[in-house]
């Protein structure tokens, strides 16, 4: 069978010692990141990208280290949400609603233990998910021409703008903003330069890594000196740990229920993690019989949302790969990865470089072995990481984000940029308009260019063509959905409020 | 009203890249489509954007004190002397200086700040260099002779 056949390949790739090594470093230091609060997935595996080009990896020894890294944030982003009520990352914030109370009633090591299970029976199914389905949707992918391509990546705007934000006008905003940027440089089919104003640093377009380090991590400090490290380090003891398997048997049916659902919504493009954590743990609640013990610390609350967003996490990789559409913040970071290793995801990727894609499958595979090795018998010296004090980890962030941009292009322009990406940043989250949307545009901005006009030279011009096929109109008809739907579902989709902590 | 201003700003910034893009020429051998449509459309889809936020604005943002403000503007401009610094002035300095800095706009205890700074110069150079590999200068260039 062809699927063993490609598994024997990935993991004759993922076997060798360099790749295996990358993989168990990518697990720890994703974990850590995913631990430390105010470092959360996208922007740490934004900082490491330009790093990691100075070692020197070839294309599937630099993915693997990095998804690695995007596995173990997502594990890692649990840890401070239990014990401090912060999450570590954003999809981790439905964790807080019953990890933290349950760690309140001194349960901080079962929480943590039975969270570490969910988020391996997520990650894992969904691993095996993405085995399945990617090579099926790679092959549907060979369908798609210019038309579908331009109606995929508007439904992915759609989707993220519409689910991402709570305002319709401000995710479109943020959507324009991107695509505006995208369009700085030269127009690669015509050599005509746009939108530089006549500077030469333009001409070659911004860097999307400038921008998504500035958005995500140089952003992230002005938020923090705003904050003044306030919100850090109140936290729990973590006792002696004991595997709770009462709490973990009990809640067996949860993970699976939550982990198929956290992979399906991983699936839609531009949905992501956090919409996979949030309705596996609005299903499971809703499905329960005692909904009142939800918040207070019910052991189900706490393994359904770390299954649904590991889950999902695997879910985000498959239209990543298949489609070059990134569902999440972090996937879109793990695609502009890609882009600059030269590796043009899409159903060309699985036939010409399948030693990419099934090297990537078989370490994952690998990763979560390790990850469950890492975040059960020694969480308690990644929980240690949640007292470093921002006034050195924030810090710290800035000079690696700097350095790294620097040993990148060497030029201060791309610095100077990325700090007014960081005040762009901070601009737009004080004012709610959300960034993921920005750099799904700058990354796909050009390429949704190049499908619209591309579509326009197959048909000479005649609008009609971008609605031919059924796919395109299904697709259409999907973005449209996406983009209102939330409107009327938004009294639906609000998140429960956390328990507030008494003085 | 944050919000109305906001709107204002990008409907001007919509118009500008509108306008920007419309004088484009467009080659004569160009695809059907061209290099100006794209943008005129985007362009289009945020002035709508902006007109909406400006007639139907959120609640305002929590907005920081003057204060606060004016500790992100400090920090803003430390990491703009520190880019231009860093090229000249080697690693070393510069590094410690700017993460002292900004250090001490997170948490304003003045040793600490210093210790911090010089920790992480120190620190990050090491593993820049010799973990990573990074050409990196330790000290301005007329003094590595």
């Amino acid at each position: 069978m062809d699927l063993f056949a490609n598994l024997a390949l990935g993991f004759s790739v993922a076997l060798s010692p360099t790749t295996l090594s990358l993989a168990v470093i990518g697990c720890v230091l994703g974990t850590i990141i995913g631990a430390l609060p105010g470092l959360g997935p996208a922007n740490g595996v934004a900082i490491l990208i330009p790093l990691s080009f100075s070692f020197d990896l070839d294309a599937t020894q630099a993915l693997v280290l990095m998804t690695s890294v995007y596995y173990g944030a997502m594990y890692g982003g649990r840890i401070s949400s239990i014990l401090l009520n912060i999450p570590g990352d954003e999809p981790a914030m439905m964790t807080t609603l019953d990890g933290y109370p349950m760690a309140k009633k001194g349960r901080a090591g079962d929480a943590l233990v039975l969270s570490g299970v969910a988020s391996f029976v997520g990650a894992f199914l969904a691993t095996i998910g993405l085995m399945l389905l990617a090579p099926l949707l790679a092959r549907v992918a060979f369908l798609f021409g210019p038309a579908e391509y331009f109606a995929l990546y508007l439904l992915a705007f759609c989707t993220l703008g519409g689910l991402g934000s709570k305002n319709q006008s401000k995710a479109a905003i943020a959507v324009c903003l991107g695509l505006g940027i995208a369009m700085i440089g030269v127009d690669n089919s015509t050599g005509l330069t746009r939108f530089t104003g006549g500077s030469l640093h333009l001409f070659d377009g911004i860097d999307f890594l400038v921008a998504i380090v500035g958005l995500f991590a140089v952003s992230e400090v002005f938020i923090f000196i705003e904050s003044h490290g306030k919100d850090s380090a109140i936290g729990i003891k973590l006792e002696k740990i004991t595997i709770p398997v009462k709490d973990i048997v009990n809640s067996k049916w949860t993970m699976l229920r939550s982990s198929a659902i956290g992979f399906i919504a991983g699936l839609l493009p531009g949905a992501g993690a956090s919409l996979g954590s949030f309705l596996a743990y609005m299903v499971e609640k809703s499905v329960s019989k005692d909904k009142d013990s939800f918040g207070t610390g019910n052991p189900r609350g706490v393994a359904a949302p770390e299954a649904g967003n590991n889950a999902a996490a695997g879910g985000a990789l498959v239209p990543m790969l298949t489609l070059g559409v990134p569902g999440s913040g972090t996937t879109a970071v793990l695609l502009a990865l890609l882009m600059t290793l030269n590796i043009t995801p899409g159903p060309l990727l699985f036939t010409e470089r399948p030693e990419v894609v099934w090297g990537l499958i078989a370490s994952l595979l690998i990763a979560n072995f390790v990850l469950l090795i890492l975040n059960i018998p020694l969480v308690k010296v990644f929980s240690r990481l949640l007292q470093v004090p921002a006034a050195i980890l924030l810090p710290g962030v800035t000079m690696i984000s700097f350095v790294g941009i620097f040993s990148l292009s060497g030029s201060y322009f791309d610095l100077l940029l990325m700090i007014g990406f960081g005040v762009l940043g901070y601009a737009l989250r004080k004012l709610s308009i959300p960034t993921v949307p920005v750099i799904l545009g700058i990354l796909l901005g050009s390429h949704m260019e190049v499908s619209l006009r591309r579509a326009m030279v197959l048909s000479d011009g005649d609008w009609t063509y971008l609605f031919a096929t059924p796919i395109s109109l299904g697709l259409w008809a999907a973005a449209l959905i996406g983009f209102i739907a939330p409107i009327f579902l938004r009294s639906y989709l609000t998140i429960p409020k956390p328990i507030k902590e008494e003085k | 009203m944050s919000d109305r201003i906001t709107g204002f700003v990008v409907a001007v910034l919509a118009l500008a890249f509108f306008a920007s893009a419309s004088q484009l020429e467009q080659p004569f051998f160009a695809d059907p489509l061209g290099p100006k449509a794209f943008p005129m459309v985007v362009a289009g889809v945020a002035m709508v954007a902006a007109i909406l936020m400006i007639i139907k604005p959120d609640a305002e943002p929590n907005w920081p004190a003057f204060a606060v403000l004016g500790r992100i503007a400090i920090a803003t401009l430390i990491l703009v002397i520190y880019a231009y610094g860093l090229k000249p002035l080697g690693f070393l300095l510069p590094t410690a200086l700017a993460a002292g800095a900004v250090s001490y706009q997170i948490d304003p205890k003045f040793s600490n700040a210093a210790k911090i700074g010089i920790g992480l110069s120190g620190g990050l150079f090491v593993i820049f260099k010799f973990g990573l590999g990074l050409s990196l200068f330790a000290l301005p260039r007329w003094m590595m002779g």
